[in-house]
């Protein structure tokens, strides 16, 4: 029991245990070896729980939705549950916090992420990881095929994939995430680059546009033509980066923030020949999606919140976020990755990829809704049903009325 | 005796109704874990709560009911689904239980170490099942599709398709407890007497006709444990169709039942209101198939 019933400091009588939980994720692991020099530093105590990111949206519905306190910090996906957060009073108004450290220096952190994390005009939380999509390919077999360069467009990427299959049917040509709901994301720069969208400027579904329906039909028809054999519709990033890294497929689009598992010698079957790669470039240009993936967030209902924030402070630092870097976690403070030493331990390839997915990236990478597990169900439908083979067009109408009525839900 | 000491009031109060009293604990135990949840999940259902439930909610009245009912896209086939899933899984199990009881029934060399190895399943947790299934089923890397190659049979789908995976899920369900059914055969049948089987072997019965009239007769009791304990479970699985196919059953709710259902309402959607409605209903459900299963019980007995 860490209730303190008198703290005889003469402070607000607030615990000297801050209680955090995490997701599974390398800046965790970072943070938790860097955790006793915070400790020694403060003289607080961390209490950190960690869990797998399905079982941290479970936690903190039970747990948030009880108004329990026993969360102090919490680690979340600003685009996945930060309107909902929000919306629901589970995050604390940070606004007052953001602007008391004068080396901490909130202006540091890049306009898309902190526009995510920001709720009716006000933070509630603050990015620590970012993400864009780039192309992960193998070297090997792009020579193997006679090509010189990774394709710089859509409409490369389906030859070469196409080209690659054929020359040896047990190598994919291209993998991709296949879980309806998995897929939305990787989807989403698909989406952008044909010129299409999830929601209009008016805010009506925009599922049905030629744009989204040529993205539809471009996605799941390069996984069923070029794709493993006997495509499960049930792959997340986990499923799909095995494929990639058994050196079962030639091209694959995936979040920078996954690089390690692909490059590292001990996951990868292919680290010394995989590439990276700018999104290749649809009608409407390259857009890959360019995102804060996770934040730090204070509880509202936790009664320690002035220790919580001394911990967001340090865990958020240009220090720390320069050390996540280095070890291969993109963070989101510009001064960081303007620092050279920031992208030194970064493949160089990347470091270009990521430079450019910065320019023209869009900032979300799924409807900014608030019950977004529902819609991604929902925008989802259509990519598995390209998959499988069904008429793509068909499907992207269908799940336009169905988002459409969900559309009108929300707003009530 | 006249002059015995005046016991006091509360003494005597406590004295009359000590069945209640000391009955209280037990009752206020059971009251906490089970009405109240069960009240509360029964006044869900009846509001709009969606979001948080300490969020603002309407009281709605039977919506919900009306709406699920009626949901022909989600809720009817996800019903089918658990009927299908705990018919099929219920048939095969208790089908090999038996086979695999009678034949353990009988003491022979080796007995031990043969009864170990067909319990093994039942103690291995649910998501590791399912997680080791899903490697052994995997399309592209699994070693099913690579045995099957043995015999010159192309690659199958497994759980990845969306026809096949339902059926895969009942083949790991039965795989798994099978053992348990066979279990509980087993301590019925050797809790049997001898005697009705001699009688009837002097009798000149064949093997099939002393399983038929004698054995099976007198391990009804059992059995109809075996098949209401399997039955309710059966019907509440979670766990490997979770572990297999992930949220909502897979992309196109192939492995949806009620109970993957219910989850992904409250847990992806926060429609609470209406998560708790197919919840009730389910619930509903579980009690209506018990109910029918002992009743049909007492009318054997009759």
């Amino acid at each position: 029991m860490s209730l303190s019933a008198c703290g005889g400091g003469g402070d607000d009588g607030a615990s000297k245990t801050v209680r955090v939980t995490l997701a599974n994720h390398v800046w965790t692991d970072n943070i938790k070896k860097a955790l006793p020099e915070f400790e020694k530093q403060t003289g607080l105590k961390v209490e950190i729980t960690q869990l797998g990111e399905d079982q941290l949206s479970d936690q903190y519905n039970v747990k948030l939705n009880a108004g329990s306190a026993d969360i102090d910090v919490m680690m979340y996906r600003p685009l996945q549950e930060g309107k909902l957060f929000a919306k629901n009073k589970y995050l604390a108004d940070l606004s007052a916090q953001v602007k008391s450290g004068k080396d901490w220096d909130f202006s540091d952190f890049q306009a898309g992420p902190v526009e995510a994390t920001t709720y009716e005009g006000k933070p509630v939380g603050v990015p620590i990881i970012t993400e864009q999509e780039v192309l992960y390919y193998r070297k090997d077999l792009l020579a193997k095929a006679g090509l010189e360069s990774p394709p710089k467009t859509l409409d490369e990427l389906k030859a070469a994939a196409a080209k690659i299959k054929a020359a040896d049917p047990s190598v994919a040509g291209f993998v991709a995430r296949t879980g309806k709901s998995a897929a939305v994301t990787q989807f989403s720069s698909f989406l952008y680059s044909f010129g299409g969208d999830f929601v209009d400027g008016g805010g009506k579904s925009a599922l049905n546009s030629e744009a989204a329906k040529q993205a539809y039909a471009y996605y799941g028809g390069l996984i069923k033509d070029s794709g493993p054999a006997n495509v499960s519709t049930d792959m997340s990033w986990p499923e799909a980066m095995a494929i990639f890294t058994q050196g079962k497929a030639a091209f694959y689009t995936e979040a920078n923030s996954l690089y390690k598992n692909a490059t590292d010698p001990a996951k990868s079957k292919v680290s010394d020949t995989v590439g990276f790669a700018p999104f290749p470039a649809g009608p409407a240009g390259s857009k890959p999606y360019s995102i804060p993936s996770w934040a730090l967030g204070i509880n509202a209902a936790s009664e320690n919140t002035d220790n919580a924030w001394k911990f967001i402070e340090w865990a958020t630092s240009k220090e720390q976020t320069l050390a996540q870097q280095k070890s291969g976690v993109p963070g989101a403070r510009s001064s960081v990755w303007a620092n050279p030493e920031g992208t030194s331990t970064f493949p160089e390839d990347l470091v270009k990829a990521i430079a450019a997915s910065e320019k023209t990236g869009v900032g979300h990478d799924r409807p900014l809704v608030v019950k977004v597990a529902e819609s991604r169900e929902i925008v989802g439908q259509p990519i598995v049903d390209a998959i499988t083979g069904k008429d793509a067009a068909a499907a992207a109408d269908t799940a336009n009325a169905a988002f459409q009525t969900f559309l009108d839900d929300e707003a009530k | 005796m006249a002059d015995a000491p005046e016991t006091p009031g509360w003494l005597r109060w406590v004295d009359d109704h000590r069945k209640w009293l000391f009955a209280a604990p037990a009752m206020i135990f059971v009251a906490a874990l089970l009405v109240f949840p069960l009240a509360w999940t029964l006044y869900l259902s009846l509001t709009d709560a969606e979001g948080s439930v300490r969020a603002e909610s309407d009281f709605v009245g039977l919506q919900n009911y009306l709406d699920v009912l009626t949901d022909t896209a989600r809720f009817w086939p996800a019903v089918g689904r658990t009927a299908a899933f705990t018919v099929v899984a219920l048939l095969f199990e208790v089908g090999l239980g038996m086979a695999i009881a009678l034949l353990l029934w009988r003491p022979f060399k080796g007995q031990r170490w043969v009864r170990v190895a067909i319990l093994l399943p039942l103690v291995a947790t649910p998501v590791a099942v399912g997680m080791m299934w899903r490697l052994i089923f995997d399309p592209n890397i699994g070693m099913a599709n690579r045995v099957l190659g043995w015999f010159g049979i192309g690659p199958q789908p497994w759980l990845a398709g969306q026809h096949s995976a339902l059926p895969t899920t009942i083949f790991i369900d039965v795989w798994q407890w099978t053992p348990m059914v066979v279990l509980i055969l087993l301590a019925g049948l050797t809790s049997l007497s001898d005697e009705p089987q001699e009688a009837a072997r002097i009798d000149g019965a064949t093997t099939w006709q002393r399983f038929r009239h004698v054995t099976l007769p007198l391990l009804m009791p059992t059995l109809t444990v075996a098949i209401l304990l399997r039955g309710i479970d059966a019907l509440k699985t979670f766990d490997i169709l979770y572990a297999t196919k992930g949220r909502g059953g897979g992309s196109f709710h192939e492995v949806e039942t009620l109970n993957v259902y219910a989850y992904g309402l409250s847990f992806d959607y926060n429609d609470y209101g209406v998560s708790s409605t197919v919840l009730i209903l389910f619930f509903l459900i579980i009690i209506g198939a018990m109910w029918a299963l002992t009743a049909r019980r007492k009318e054997a007995q009759r």
